[in-house]
């Protein structure tokens, strides 16, 4: 193989003016930090509603709460971030449209809301479970204590059940920050999208490739760690999943 | 103080747990339902406070009626203790916060009036040096006791009990009896589905005596271990008193 190796290509100046090579791929680090946290705050607040819709009795409650999942995680990523980006402009009323297509930044908030909205289903089948695998008599002695259904899933169920999928939250937080990747498609320059635009100009494609690939690392790293934190912080003495 | 009439109750289309039971409890009584397991005892109990909806007939508690869609079910439910086989506390807040939540968040108290309320029935039941603790750190036994204060703590008109010594080691039942007799003997209204005939010999006013979701036998207490006037609850005595 021919290749010539430069991992001095970081120092370099970039062609955009913007400061070195490195700059372009912090700045692209940046950019998926936010549009992952956005994405991932969508995606617990969506997701934990539809969650807590699933478990209620309600047939129309858990009905919408079936349509919800099965539509967004029956699609595949890409084809959800094509549907909002390209297609949705269209099929809203003329202005609503033009006013989608003129938003600043328009990859960016529709990364954030495509990824959230697609890893909300994800949550929400999360929360379900660990609802669901609570004993039932826990919801039974909060109605008996006469809390409405609200504040039994406020103050009883909610904080068990959070508890119980946070490792597999965490799972899904990364997947979150990794699935963001896929919103260079529509435009966005992320980490990935940076990545390439250097290989681009520099033909470094193995640095720039290797340097995104330990950003992802670090970052990620970041996150496990900060989630072990709070598994830590908030396990319950003497209880058997609180270890 | 309970008046339960012609209440029938159906799990799905074919399987009828009540049959036309009839049957009340008054003012300071203290009512033993026992029976064979799935005759009905713990669906009745349940009904009382509507955790279990019924299909036919009238359920009233102190004058209102719990089946009228028009009654406020969880005010309703507070003023009404209850006590589960599985004690049901919230595992992940401490003792003095078990007896705290409902006080505040359906009777309004002030933190440090729910406080006092809790530390006094903690003292009463031999727990308040267990306060700060979480509930998985208490024995099965101290953990009932825990969910009687918790109960009382909404100063209940009457207490029903769901099997409360069922799911407890036979060195563990004394000291949960020990609470619920100094209960009866101060004149709570109480109505118990136990297999404690010596409970029930100690306290009871009556024995009601369920056998496939009937109500067979509804005797006074010396009646009752005298001569049960039905075979089936002559045969389930013989069985049970004979060890």
């Amino acid at each position: 193989m021919n290749y010539n190796w430069n991992w001095h290509i970081f120092l370099e100046p970039n062609p955009m003016g913007t400061g070195t090579y490195l700059d372009m791929l912090l700045a692209g680090l940046v950019v998926t930090v936010k549009v992952s946290v956005l994405a991932w705050i969508i995606a617990l607040v969506s997701g934990t509603v539809i969650g807590v819709l699933r478990t209620l009795p309600s047939r129309t409650a858990s009905w919408i709460g079936f349509c919800w999942v099965e539509f967004f995680r029956n699609m595949p990523l890409l084809v959800q971030l094509f549907l909002w980006f390209f297609v949705l402009p269209e099929l809203l009323p003329k202005s609503a449209g033009l006013w989608m297509k003129q938003l600043p930044n328009a990859p960016f908030w529709t990364a954030a809301v495509g990824v959230g909205l697609f890893m909300s289903a994800r949550v929400a089948v999360q929360l379900q479970a660990g609802i669901g695998s609570l004993p039932r008599g826990q919801k039974q002695a909060s109605t008996a204590l006469g809390l409405t259904t609200v504040q039994t899933y406020r103050y009883v169920l909610l904080p068990m059940a959070f508890r119980i999928i946070l490792p597999p939250l965490t799972s899904e937080f990364l997947n979150t920050i990794k699935n963001s990747a896929v919103a260079i498609t529509i435009g966005l320059i992320e980490l990935t999208g940076q990545a390439r635009s250097m290989q681009e100009f520099s033909f470094q494609v193995f640095e720039a490739f290797t340097a995104a690939t330990v950003l992802y690392l670090l970052l990620n790293f970041v996150v496990v760690t900060a989630m072990r934190f709070l598994e830590r912080y908030v396990a319950i003495p003497g209880y058997i999943t609180g270890k | 103080m309970i008046e339960i009439n012609h209440v029938n109750k159906w799990y799905g289309p074919s399987f009828q747990a009540l049959k036309d039971c009839t049957t009340s409890v008054a003012k300071g009584e203290v009512v033993v339902v026992c029976g064979p397991s799935g005759s009905g005892k713990s669906t009745l109990i349940k009904c009382v406070n509507a955790l279990e909806p019924i299909q036919g007939g009238d359920i009233v508690l102190d004058g209102i009626k719990v089946n009228d869609p028009k009654t406020d079910l969880p005010k309703l439910r507070s003023r009404v203790g209850m006590v589960f086989q599985h004690f049901e506390l919230f595992p992940h807040l401490r003792i003095i916060d078990n007896l705290c939540l409902a006080q505040e968040k359906v009777l309004g108290r002030k933190h440090d009036d729910a406080v006092v309320t809790a530390m006094k029935l903690l003292d009463r039941v031999g727990l308040k040096d267990h306060a700060k603790k979480f509930p998985a750190e208490l024995s099965g036994g101290q953990q009932q006791r825990v969910a009687i204060a918790r109960a009382l703590a909404m100063n209940p008109i009457a207490m029903l009990f769901d099997e409360p010594t069922s799911a407890l080691d036979p060195e563990m039942i004394s000291e949960v009896l020990d609470v619920m007799v100094d209960l009866a003997r101060e004149g709570m209204t109480m109505m118990v589905v136990t297999h404690e005939m010596g409970f029930a010999n100690k306290v009871a006013d009556r024995v009601i005596f369920m056998d496939r979701g009937e109500i067979v036998e509804d005797a006074k207490k010396a009646d009752f271990f005298g001569t049960p006037r039905s075979d089936r609850a002559q045969k389930f005595l013989s069985k049970i008193l004979q060890h």
